[in-house]
């Protein structure tokens, strides 16, 4: 053993390392990708790991793995559960052989999330366990208990972290590679009344479930991670008829702690895994109090878990949160609003945060994210932009850095769902508007993730619309993983790329042009030609991530030259072009020179500088 | 092992300026003394130029990386907006560390708000009595470097004595984590004063 400072991430990586995982596979989503990454990382030499092309195939490749007996891990963030929704519901059916966790990151907020949507319900839904882990150490323990429960009930199982943990880091105790449990698989055993699921088998291993379910609550009852924090001080003395305790789950319960850091401290409720809810502790906790406060991030799942016990067993506690109003119903929590819930549950405003006793500050500049100086997608967006002036149009936007294209000034994504979803959201567009131009960007790695069946489904219904591949050769947004046009693995093998012209040809295309957006001029006519055309066609802007490229070139503005028309900040958005009085200016540290701006300058003030 | 006094830091800036190594570098420190370190960071979209943050927190019976309004001993801001965005965190009588170079976002750029510079230095200088303005643009010329406004403001952090660290501990903590090509420039950056 030693210890490391680790994101809860790396530690939840490790601790499926420790468990004896054989195979692992995942697609990159922000709070989750780093547990996979890990996993390649520290790979001790006997893992098998990989980027799939999305949600889906790596929980059915992972199924697969553990129908062979082997201990498989499967990562995505919350939203990826979605994708991976179709063979979770029947995998929970069917049941697996090796371990299996399946870890998802929530992401209260939300800080990089389409949705706000709780694991735990999806748990709920989809009939499967749940952990939730509080803090990185305990994500590390929990894990590998996550997959000793797996096996000893033949059931895949969530690991649940929410972004605090995930991206929370610790100084904990791990052990060395060479402490790593080893894990055999006997294989493959072919038995088609167990593997093939018939409604037939649904029925009996629905009912099965449901009866297993019932089990584990009582058994989850008595697991050390779902347990009762005893009261201290005076309210373990209060007097009948003022029983108030604390109900909460992951991060939240180390809001509730430091609220009470050095003081007396209420009964508190830790629910560790919320599903299926541990009804007998549950009711331990609630006998003899009067009131609950639920301190939960998402959806009131505790709450409801309560509400239940005290209308199964006619118990007169009344529970408050989220469905009684008590606490705020979206949003992530911290240290002050928890202190605020609870400040007003107890009526005790020690318990508030201090106002710092400040004047009234001047007016803050709000700062959204954008994208990154020199980054090909911008230059991408303005050949579109420029090429359909005086149109009418419609630009579909998708889920990648090339979100951050809706900003001020270049104001090129018209919508937003999910992954994939821009291309058939155009082409329903078009339809109902027909004198539109309709296009849709999408990123490379989003292409192959869920584009490629939206691009079938345009052509084979006969949508007029340009697809734009936004192509920098990386999945960039959750920090640059390979996928399958990269022509690398996980596991860094270099293998045969998958080319984006050759499958859009392969579907039908005819229009498939492959441009670097740097090249202004070429991007703008080839933008032109493909509207002028109809049915489906396509442009590939390639040109790599400038995070990647790191690019020694700046650019710089010939001052003299420059008449201060301020055209490149006004129409570009670049962080590093930057008004200096007048004129504009070039920050050189983050400067790429990609030279999109000079192409733009009315004057050609703008050039590469001698470095 | 002697206790030791726990402190807690909020770090925050601008996406791509460094924060993370900076907290990395302190984290590295404190453990090196026995002390527990936990924080928790942005990390994802905000990285592409948005409002930034670490909350950092060192001692052993602290039970959350995150520190409420009002709590923290430490604030090091890595531009001045930003630290004005956190002032609130920091408590009574805290020490604040705060680079005086804006980053103008793209939207004050733009034109479309404005990026009030003086209201804001005005505003620390007056409300912040345990503050240190460092001066990152002179410290980028006299270092030839900006990459290391990090360590710079390491530097002044460990001198305004509200983290509870040395010079030699963080200077250790240089050396383990960055390139040994890097150590010269760091060391300087440690020590500069503005």
């Amino acid at each position: 053993m030693h210890k490391e400072y680790l994101m809860g991430n790396e530690a939840i990586a490790i601790g499926a390392l420790a468990a004896g995982v054989n195979f692992a596979a995942g697609y990159p989503g922000t709070p989750s990708t780093e547990v996979l990454e890990t996993v390649a990382a520290r790979n001790p030499g006997n893992v098998y790991v990989e980027w799939s092309v999305n949600e889906k195939a790596a929980m059915e490749a992972a199924a697969g793995a553990s129908y062979a007996g082997a201990r498989t891990l499967v990562t995505m963030k919350q939203v990826g559960l979605n994708v991976a929704c179709d063979p979770l519901m029947s995998l929970e059916y069917i049941g697996i052989k090796g371990g299996m966790v399946i870890m998802t990151a929530d992401d209260p907020g939300p800080i990089s999330s389409q949705t706000e949507q709780d694991t735990r319900t999806f748990a709920m839904f989809s009939k499967v366990p749940v952990f939730d882990p509080s803090s990185v150490e305990e994500a590390f323990l929990m894990i590998q208990e996550a997959f000793d429960f797996s096996e000893e009930w033949k059931t895949p199982v969530l690991f649940r972290a929410t972004t605090r943990v995930d991206h929370g880091y610790e100084s904990i105790a791990v052990p060395e590679p060479s402490e790593y449990r080893t894990h055999r698989w006997e294989g493959f055993m072919k038995d088609a009344s167990r593997w093939v699921i018939f409604p037939k088998l649904s029925v009996i291993n629905h009912a099965k479930i449901e009866e297993r379910n019932a089990a584990l609550s009582a058994q989850l009852s008595e697991y050390s991670r779902n347990f009762i924090l005893p009261a201290s001080g005076t309210y373990s003395t209060a007097e009948a008829g003022k029983r108030k305790a604390v109900a909460t789950h992951g991060i939240n319960y180390t809001y509730v702690c430091d609220v009470f850091a050095g003081a007396d401290r209420p009964e508190i409720l830790r629910v560790g895994v919320p599903f299926p809810f541990p009804e007998q502790l549950a009711l331990t906790f609630l006998r003899g109090k009067d009131e609950i406060l639920c301190v939960e991030e998402l959806d009131p799942v505790i709450e409801r878990g309560l509400l239940h016990v005290c209308g199964k067993y006619h118990l007169d506690v009344r529970i408050r949160g989220k469905l009684s109003q008590d606490a705020p119903l979206s949003g992530e929590n911290d240290v002050d609003r928890v202190g605020g819930m609870l400040a007003a549950f107890f009526e005790n405003n020690a318990l508030l945060a201090p106002t710092p006793s400040l004047p009234e500050a001047p007016p803050l500049p709000v700062r959204p994210p954008v994208l990154c100086a020199g980054c090909p997608h911008r230059a991408s967006f303005y050949a579109v932009k420029q090429a359909m002036k005086g149109e009418k149009t419609f630009y579909g936007g998708d889920i990648g850095c090339y979100t951050l294209g809706n900003a001020q000034p270049l104001d090129m994504c018209d919508t937003c769902l999910c992954m994939g979803a821009g291309i058939n959201i155009a082409q329903g567009i078009g339809r109902m508007e027909p004198d539109t131009k309709c296009f849709a960007f999408v990123g490379d790695s989003t292409f192959f993730a869920s584009g490629i069946t939206g691009v079938i489904n345009a052509v084979y219904n006969q949508a007029d619309l340009t697809l734009i591949v936004l192509d920098n050769s990386t999945t960039a947004m959750t920090g640059h993983q390979p996928h399958p046009g990269t022509g690398r693995t996980a596991m860094g093998q270099l293998v045969e790329r998958v080319s984006i012209e050759k499958v859009l040809r392969g579907i039908g295309l005819t229009f498939v042009e492959t441009v670097d957006p740097l090249h202004l001029a070429a991007a703008i006519d080839t933008v032109r030609r493909s509207a002028a055309q109809p049915g489906v066609k396509a442009i590939i802007f390639r040109s790599p991530c400038a995070a990647i490229a790191r690019s020694r070139k700046r650019a710089e503005v010939d001052t003299d030259a420059c008449i201060g028309c301020k055209k490149c900040i006004r129409e570009l958005g670049c962080p590093a072009l930057i008004p200096d009085g007048e004129k504009a200016t070039i920050d050189t540290s983050l400067c790429t020179g990609c030279m999109l701006c000079a192409q733009i300058c009315p004057k050609n003030a703008i050039a590469l500088a001698d470095i | 092992m002697q206790s030791q006094k726990e402190v807690s830091i909020v770090l925050c800036g601008v996406g791509g300026q460094g924060t993370i190594l900076a907290s990395r570098l302190i984290a590295d420190a404190a453990m090196d003394k026995g002390m527990h370190v936990r924080s928790a960071e942005t990390i994802g979209m905000a990285q592409r130029g948005g409002c930034v943050f670490t909350n950092l927190r060192l001692g052993k019976d602290i039970a959350t990386p995150r520190i409420g309004r009002g709590k923290a001993d430490l604030l090091i801001a890595f531009e001045p907006a930003e630290a004005l965005r956190m002032l609130p965190y920091l408590k009574e009588g805290g020490s604040a560390v705060v680079s005086a170079q804006p980053i103008m976002p793209v939207s004050a750029m733009v034109g479309m708000m404005p990026y009030h510079k003086e209201e804001i230095l005005d505003y620390l200088r007056k409300n912040v009595p345990g503050l240190t303005l460092v001066d990152s643009k002179r410290a980028e010329q006299e270092l030839g470097s900006a990459k290391c406004l990090n360590v710079v403001l390491l530097g002044a952090a460990v001198r305004s004595g509200a983290l509870g660290l040395t010079e030699a501990d963080i200077l250790g903590a240089i050396r383990r984590r960055l390139p040994e090509k890097l150590h010269a420039l760091n060391e300087r950056a440690l020590s500069f004063t503005a």
